[in-house]
């Protein structure tokens, strides 16, 4: 897992990734071009904080999870 | 035959879709559809901890950013697990001081290897050739490239290739032999002896009808 480590805790990229979507629902290519990371690390990395539930998919955006948005606090 | 299928696998071929793979890399669980939208260069190596692939490494990371300028993402890969990935990356790093920025794939069941025909038995029955597939943002194959495992690969070629394939995508030209970027293109030859004979016309630097040339 490259956002989520083995103890359940983001990782640094999922961190940014979490803070990004604090402000709302985003597509992939904007929390990219907020984190500055590689679009198919965003890809990848959502997927894992969706199956986390750390985050939901809203159609092709993603917005942080009531799971996420504690996390994040 | 059939033994050598399965020891091959599929062979890949240009104008293809490229094969879909769910892959563990040192980036975590990538899949192809990861890359949509970008380019992106396949790439495998026989093994981890071995000279020529250790060079090649250092050589891609060196051109990564221009890769990145170009829009084009890389991803190698072996049949090395991802410990053995991330112990050679931390190796070169420590020892070379080159940090490898971009994914490789442990393809430890050479599920993707085989997908992508990169297992050449008669090179090696366990290892992957060096391969190099360039995959457009539609996700079609544009190039294949085989090198054998004592041969480390040309990364100006590389990168000729991408600037090749990008000029005709934007511009529907082809490109001349040892082509680099700023020369002539050439015209798509034309499909009737009208367009033939109106081709001589246009302007265009021919040497005949068939093979024009012209500045972009």
């Amino acid at each position: 897992m490259a956002c989520i480590s083995p103890d359940g805790k983001p990782t640094e990229s999922g961190t940014k990734m979490l803070r990004a979507l604090q402000a709302g629902l985003k597509s992939p290519e904007e929390i990219a071009k907020e984190t500055g990371l590689p679009l198919f690390r965003v890809r990848s990395g959502l997927r894992e904080l969706t199956q986390a539930g750390l985050a939901d998919q809203k159609e092709d955006k993603y917005k942080l999870s009531e799971k996420g948005t504690k996390l994040i606090k | 035959m059939e033994e050598i299928k399965e020891q091959t696998g599929h062979m890949p071929r240009i104008g293809e879709p490229a094969p879909a793979f769910e892959a563990v890399t040192t980036h975590g669980t990538l899949k192809l559809e990861d890359f949509k939208g970008s380019w992106l260069i396949l790439f495998s190596h026989p093994a981890d901890f071995t000279p020529v692939c250790t060079t090649e490494f250092i050589a891609f990371t060196e051109i990564h950013p221009k890769l990145q300028k170009r829009g084009v993402e890389l991803l190698g890969l072996s049949v090395d697990s991802v410990s053995s990935h991330i112990a050679w990356v931390r190796n070169v790093e420590e020892k070379m001081g080159v940090k490898i920025p971009f994914p490789i794939i442990a393809d430890l069941n050479k599920e993707v290897s085989l997908a992508y025909g990169m297992i050449h038995p008669g090179q090696s029955k366990t290892e992957t050739v060096r391969c190099v597939f360039i995959i457009d943002p539609n996700q079609k194959i544009r190039t294949i490239l085989y090198y054998p495992l004592t041969t480390g690969r040309n990364m100006d070629e590389i990168l000729r290739i991408i600037d090749a394939l990008q000029t005709t995508d934007k511009h529907g030209v082809a490109t001349p032999a040892n082509w680099r970027p700023g020369d002539e293109v050439v015209v798509p030859p034309p499909n009737t002896q009208e367009m033939a004979e109106e081709r001589l016309k246009q302007g265009y630097k021919c040497v005949d009808w068939y093979l024009c040339k012209k500045k972009l």
